[in-house]
């Protein structure tokens, strides 16, 4: 049974195949524990970690195959789990839809602590105000009109990335595979296609108004009018939230891929993994490397030290790199082959931290105390 | 009308320990069955059906020996001392 965390302790959830792990350091990140696993045998494809409301919650979406999804609460760092026995997370019976999995769970703002977000496949977007307990489909997207024209994608019509403005409250983003990114600015009543300039290669229409598969976007709170996105075959910057976007793939060595992170201190600084291509979803060349720009995408620069450079036939998936918020960055890398690498330098070098996990499905960050 | 409902080890927790449910109600149907196994363990048919009513992809649910997949579904029809059995597929990876 795991301890209770001291204040400064990092962690790093990662979510896998076959159940959720807890790797946990000092500050320093030099010796890292792993606890786990959580929900043997079940996939779990988000988590997330919330200090908000004098809580310490962890929240983990488990999923068995024959028995479906639920959200599941520790407020005892996975000592313990609760969470409703109902399943939670329920479609409307009006909507005729049914949940097939959760992947991604987002806590709302520091000052609203029981509202947390979930994007869920069929693609959907949930609102929790008990700090997910229970949950409420986001009826504006849900009724959109553009939702019987959403083509699935290779996982599912998941709704995998939310997007929030640190300023504007009424605004977020979403993006879904495969319908593109949409975004609000009346509170989630309403929402935009905002695809200009994003490619649909596997669309007779290589720029539609809606239908991009787009894997991943990111921004930073200091500069929350820019998106950094990681399209299926493409990668794309946009300056006024989503308005329009510019192709920023300088020098990589292939623009498809599915992770995307932000660093947490720099809005210049976004980290991916370029993959081969979207027939063979391994890294370049068999080398592990991580791209780095640190001027916006301009440029785009490989680190590799410390990471494997022959017979690398690994993948990342769209939410299985994070970056923690130490005062020099963290960055964490799970694989589909079971590793975990970690960089205590901004990514400047790397050592694994985990070898043999069952794939991973996605990673998440916290600091504990930092909030 | 008596109609057992046997669970899986998986949803024995959901029942408070049981592992097999008897049903105590007129119920002429397998659905029938499961909405008043619903209305007492509503953990325990979440994980059987979808919030839509639909038996879960990779649940299989029997009457007897034979899948209702095989008979009408949801609307097989039920006799005094049937035994419905709840199965995890098997499927997986």
């Amino acid at each position: 049974m795991p301890t209770r965390h001291p204040p400064g302790t990092v962690l790093v959830l990662v979510g896998t195949t076959k159940g959720a792990f807890i790797l946990s350091s000092s500050a320093e990140r030099g010796e890292w524990t792993v606890d786990g696993p959580h929900f043997p045998g079940q996939s779990v494809y988000a988590v997330a970690y919330d200090e908000r409301g004098g809580r310490t919650r962890t929240l983990m979406a488990s999923w068995s195959n024959h028995w479906g999804s639920t959200i599941r609460l520790s407020d005892d760092d996975g000592a313990t789990w609760t969470g409703p026995e109902r399943q939670a997370v329920r479609f409307p019976e009006s909507s005729g839809l049914a949940l097939a999995q959760v992947w991604q769970i987002a806590p709302g703002y520091a000052d609203e602590p029981g509202v947390v977000w979930a994007g869920v496949e069929p693609a959907a977007l949930f609102k929790s105000s008990d700090g997910g307990e229970s949950w409420a489909a986001v009826d504006g997207l849900l009724q959109h009109e553009h939702r019987p024209r959403w083509m699935p994608g290779g996982g599912g019509l998941c709704l995998h990335t939310i997007v929030r403005d640190p300023v504007n409250r009424d605004r977020m983003g979403i993006a879904i595979s495969t319908a593109g990114f949409y975004r609000t600015d009346d509170g989630g009543a309403t929402w935009q296609a905002r695809n200009q300039g994003v490619r649909a290669v596997f669309l007779p229409n290589k720029y539609p108004e809606f239908g991009q598969c787009v894997h991943k976007v990111v921004s930073h709170p200091a500069r929350p009018e820019r998106l950094f996105l990681q399209n299926h075959w493409g990668l794309y910057r946009s300056d006024n939230w989503g308005d329009d976007w510019q192709d920023i793939a300088n020098g990589v060595p292939s623009d498809f891929g599915f992770a995307m992170q932000m660093h947490p201190h720099d809005p210049d600084t976004v980290y991916i993994v370029p993959i081969q291509s979207d027939e063979f979803r391994v890294v370049p060349d068999a080398r592990m490397r991580v791209y780095r720009t640190r001027d916006a995408g301009a440029s785009w620069h490989a680190l590799t030290d410390g990471l494997p450079q022959h017979d690398a036939f690994e993948c990342v998936l769209r939410d299985a790199m994070a970056a923690d918020a130490c005062e020099r960055a963290g960055l964490y890398v799970g694989t589909r082959g079971g590793k975990v690498f970690a960089s205590a330098d901004e990514g400047d070098s790397w050592r694994t931290i985990a070898d043999a996990l069952p794939p991973v499905c996605c990673v998440k960050t916290a600091v504990v105390g930092a909030r | 009308m008596t109609v057992s409902l046997r669970l899986p080890h998986a949803l024995v927790p959901y029942a408070r320990g049981s592992s097999t449910l008897a049903v105590e109600a007129p119920c002429a149907t397998v659905g029938e069955a499961l909405a008043t196994v619903a209305a007492r363990w509503p953990a325990v048919t979440d994980r059987i059906l979808t919030e839509q009513g639909v038996v879960r992809r990779h649940v299989n649910v029997f009457v007897g020996n034979e899948s209702i997949r095989f008979l009408d579904g949801l609307a097989t029809p039920l006799s005094h001392g049937d035994t419905i059995t709840i199965v995890a597929a098997v499927s997986g990876g």
